[in-house]
């Protein structure tokens, strides 16, 4: 057997430039987006590349894989390349093929858009498909939404772009704390101490340690070797049980999903921001999860109602004041959405009489 | 009768179904039977069939892989393994269809034939295997000149926006830059040594297109210091409407610059008299809302680098952070030994006094900002802060009264008064 190779890291992007990019790598002067899902980038040269974005679902097969590197090959001389945001851009020279790359991609099921004020392909997490911490799944609601707003994929009618994003917990591995609109799944339930599986499979210290509220105790009897939860402190975050399996937090029946709203990562005019709670609970109601559809859609067309030219949603909501939000959505309000998590908290509070009735 | 009746629902609709997909891989592979099948019990009964745990990799290496156990695998045996590989992408995801049918030959041939085009970190997720095929799989891979990314707690897989691979407002080389620290990082990617996970994203300009700013331990966002080019020509053209705003990918005609363009600067450095656009570059804030809005007529200028921002992180433990500026500017030019040093310094310092879990944004907060500056040898700046405290309550160190003793501008550790 031939030496075992470790540690070669990613192969050089280089080789996978189609030449147009190699020529004018950090040449490039300005772009057009002539059409929905197509931008042109011109360069100083002259040379004009063409990308024709298209979404995918997230989880995808080889098979899928196969297909799109068959329209590359056609259109494309094989190249293509991902967005951050799973889109699929097929890169191209001639101008003239545009047309044909579109209808092959149609008769595929592959849409076309994603680009300026649109809404591009929701980023999200694993779900119940491979994760040991979700509270819903990740890619069942993501297609519902896709398939409700996908008008809005493939046109630029938006006063702004519109990021959505999906984590199915709340350790949020998709970063969904920075989007217009984020979903987010959470528990509602404090974990169930399986005492004795405890003793057997968990750590003791790395298990309280690892409750961020400090809900969790050693167990007043010590004969039981196990921990006790102080259930008011408790944020199911499943913590604990990613530290030890003997605490599982799910609960069938109160899972749910979260609506936050407002954040951003650009810099564009005001500074990127988190987003903010909208919707403390919505139902889990697989397979279409229809009123979490209905909530973000209702979100959507408020926003591109009410919002001035380029405002992205949480620079609306910040010109009308979240009361004025909760009231044009029709969002009741709750203890909930007073933030009292550590201290992040107090910068919440309003300590001005710049509100609104 | 189907066996999928939940997961059927999910067929119908314009957007591509991951349901459809996975099906015909199901006729082929019956771990995708299996998983399918699976998945359609969590519909059913709203709950995961997951179990965490079971310590999985490949040899001497201790990440890249992530064990996965079905709670249900006496149901569904193709299942009962379903580990995850992350394969570190290459830089800007850019491919040949070449590549990627080698990758999903490999895939075939060791896994389930499913696959996410990337994860959140941005590594190729291969997703569903079984422990005996990580080891050949990864000799395949490798022997093709693929690695795995990072997990645990280790350097993950750095990602970069495609930057001056296609974008005219890069400032520096994301793609390289990105490729030279994986390279670098590698030792420290497979072997779990840091306190919790360390991220660094590149993004070429304040657009952030990798959300950096969000999601990156370090962030990497490119930026100029002089002065947006102008082609005062193509200002006209706008204002004609002969160019539309933004590329044309908005649902207005035409720009109105004074309303749409100089009014929402938010510094209000721009003027407009109908036919100069002028702009006070020094009080510029490097927003790119005009140049977002009219690429044609503008871009950023020529003295370029990045702003190095650190500390950003998902709301678990200690809540959400952004990353906050740490290097007002950096030349970020190969073989960027001034960005290693610095990165060196403070994963070293995270490294040593971190907690287990304690992301580096974390720990700054526990120990304070002039601790880790100090030891990051970076010096106060205006610009790391939004404002500067309210209170008077602030600590001097000997080396302050030192440095006033020997007369100088800051109170601040010898070398870090430049002034
Ligand atoms: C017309 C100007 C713009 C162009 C041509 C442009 C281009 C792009 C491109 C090519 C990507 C994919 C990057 C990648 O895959 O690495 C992207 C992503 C992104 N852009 Fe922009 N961008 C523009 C303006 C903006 C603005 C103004 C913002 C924010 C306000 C923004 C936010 C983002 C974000 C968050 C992503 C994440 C990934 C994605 O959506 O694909 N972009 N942009
Ligand atoms: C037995 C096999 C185990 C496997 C396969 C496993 C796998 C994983 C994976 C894949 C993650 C996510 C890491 C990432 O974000 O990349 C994770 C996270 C974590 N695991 Fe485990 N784990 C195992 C055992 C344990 C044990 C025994 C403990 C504690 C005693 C533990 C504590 C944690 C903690 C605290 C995290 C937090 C997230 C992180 O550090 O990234 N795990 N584990
Ligand atoms: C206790 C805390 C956490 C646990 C137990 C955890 C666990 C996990 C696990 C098990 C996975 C693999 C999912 C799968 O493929 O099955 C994962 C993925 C991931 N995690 Fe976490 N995680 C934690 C916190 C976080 C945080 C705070 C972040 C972000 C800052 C994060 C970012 C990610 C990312 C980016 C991925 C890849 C997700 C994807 O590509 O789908 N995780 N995590
Ligand atoms: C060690 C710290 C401080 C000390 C020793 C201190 C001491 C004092 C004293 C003796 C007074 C006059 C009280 C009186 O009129 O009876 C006062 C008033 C005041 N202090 Fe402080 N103070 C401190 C910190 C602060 C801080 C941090 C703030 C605000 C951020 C603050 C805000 C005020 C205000 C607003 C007043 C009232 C002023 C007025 O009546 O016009 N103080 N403080
Ligand atoms: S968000 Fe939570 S449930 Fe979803 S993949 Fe991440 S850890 Fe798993
Ligand atoms: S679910 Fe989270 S908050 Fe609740 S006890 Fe476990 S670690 Fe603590
Ligand atoms: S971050 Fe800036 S340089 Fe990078 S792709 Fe986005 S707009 Fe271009
Ligand atoms: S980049 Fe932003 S701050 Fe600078 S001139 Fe343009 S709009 Fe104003």
């Amino acid at each position: 057997m031939s030496e075992r190779k470790t540690d070669i890291g990613p192969p050089h992007y280089e080789q996978f430039l189609p030449p147009i990019i190699k020529e004018n790598y950090g040449k490039w002067k300005y772009h057009e987006i002539p059409e929905p899902g197509v931008l042109k980038h011109v360069s100083e040269t002259g040379a004009e590349l063409y990308s024709v974005r298209a979404g995918a679902a997230r989880l995808i097969s080889t098979d899928f894989v196969r297909e799109v590197c068959e329209v590359a090959d056609k259109f494309c001389d094989g190249y293509l390349r991902f967005t951050s945001r799973n889109n699929i851009e097929f890169l191209l020279t001639d101008k003239g093929k545009i047309a044909g790359l579109k209808a092959e991609l149609k008769k595929a099921g592959i849409p076309i858009g994603g680009t300026g004020h649109s809404v591009t392909s929701i980023i999200h997490t694993q779900g119940w498909v491979h994760c040991h911490t979700p509270a819903i799944d990740a890619s069942g609601p993501v297609k519902a939404v896709m398939d409700d707003l996908f008008e809005y994929f493939g046109t630029h009618k938006l006063p702004a772009q519109v990021r959505i994003a999906l984590a199915c917990c709340i350790n949020m591995c998709g970063a969904v704390h920075c989007s217009d609109i984020a979903m987010c799944g959470v528990h509602r339930t404090a974990p169930k101490i399986m005492h004795d599986r405890l003793r057997h499979l968990c750590e003791i210290p790395t298990t309280i340690a690892s409750c961020p509220t400090g809900a969790i105790r050693p167990h007043p009897d010590k004969s039981l070797k196990s921990v006790s939860v102080n259930e008011p402190k408790c944020m199911y975050c499943g913590n604990c049980y990613t530290m030890c399996p003997a605490l599982p937090c799910f609960d069938a029946e109160k899972g749910g999903i979260a609506i936050l709203v407002g954040g951003k990562v650009s810099n564009a005019k005001s500074a990127p921001a988190f987003s903010r709670l909208a919707i403390p609970y919505i139902p889990n109601n697989p397979p279409r999860w229809p009123e979490v559809v209905a909530a973000i859609r209702n979100i959507l067309i408020k926003y591109a109602e009410g919002a001035n030219k380029w405002e992205r949603l949480g620079e609306w909501i910040n010109r009308i004041g979240w009361e004025k939000f909760f009231e044009v959505c029709d969002i009741p309000f709750t203890f909930q959405h007073i933030d009292d998590y550590k201290f992040q908290a107090y910068d919440t509070y309003r300590t001005s009489m710049h509100f609104k009735f | 009768m189907s066996k999928t009746p939940l997961l059927d629902q999910l067929e119908s609709g314009p957007w591509p179904s991951f349901v459809t997909d996975l099906k015909r891989m199901a006729a082929k592979k019956p771990q995708v039977k299996d998983l399918l099948a699976q998945l359609e019990r969590s519909y059913q009964e709203k709950i995961t069939h997951w179990k965490h745990g079971g310590i999985v990799g490949v040899l001497g290496y201790g990440s890249g892989i992530i064990g996965r156990y079905s709670d249900l695998a006496e149901t569904f045996p193709g299942v009962e393994h379903f580990h995850t590989m992350r394969i570190n992408q290459p830089s800007g995801w850019f491919y040949t269809t070449k590549a990627l049918r080698g990758l999903c030959d490999i895939w075939d041939k060791h896994g389930s034939g499913l696959l996410n085009m990337h994860g959140a970190t941005g590594d190729i997720i291969f997703l569903g295997t079984r422990t005996e095929n990580l080891e050949p799989c990864f000799a395949e891979l490798t022997a093709n000149g693929w690695d795995l990314g990072g997990s645990g707690s280790t350097f993950r897989s750095p990602s970069c926006c495609l930057g001056p691979a296609r974008c005219e407002w890069a400032c520096y080389d994301t793609m390289e830059a990105c490729y030279v620290l994986t390279q670098e990082m590698q030792f420290d990617m497979h072997r779990p040594s840091y306190p919790y996970k360390y991220k660094l994203k590149f993004s070429g300009c304040p657009n952030d297109c990798v959300a950096a700013v969000a999601r990156a331990d370090l962030s990497i966002i490119g930026v100029w210091k002089d002065d947006i080019r102008i082609d005062q020509a193509a200002v006209k053209a706008y204002a004609g409407g002969e160019l539309k705003p933004r590329g044309g990918a908005t649902p207005y005609a035409k720009l109105d610059i004074k309303a749409d363009v100089t009014d929402l600067c938010p510094t209000h450095c721009m003027s407009y008299d109908g036919k100069k656009l002028a702009i006070d570059n020094r009080n510029c804030n490097h927003c790119m809302h005009c140049i977002n809005l009219m690429p044609q007529a503008l871009r950023p200028g020529t003295e370029t680098g990045a702003t190095l921002l650190l500390g950003s992180h998902a709301p678990i433990l200690e809540g959400a952070q952004l990353s906050w500026v740490i290097q007002p500017f950096i030349v970020m030019e190969s073989p960027y030994d001034e960005f290693k040093e610095l990165n060196v310094r403070i994963t070293e310092w995270w490294a040593e006094h971190g907690k287990n879990r304690e992301r580096i944004g974390e720990l700054i907060l526990r120990l304070g900002m002039r601790e880790f500056l100090e030891a990051a040898e970076l010096p106060p700046a205006p610009q790391q802060v939004r404002i500067p405290r309210a209170n008077p309550f602030f600590f001097w160190q000997q080396s302050d009264f030192d440095a006033e003793a020997k007369g100088r501008k800051y109170y601040t550790r010898e070398g870090f008064d430049v002034e």
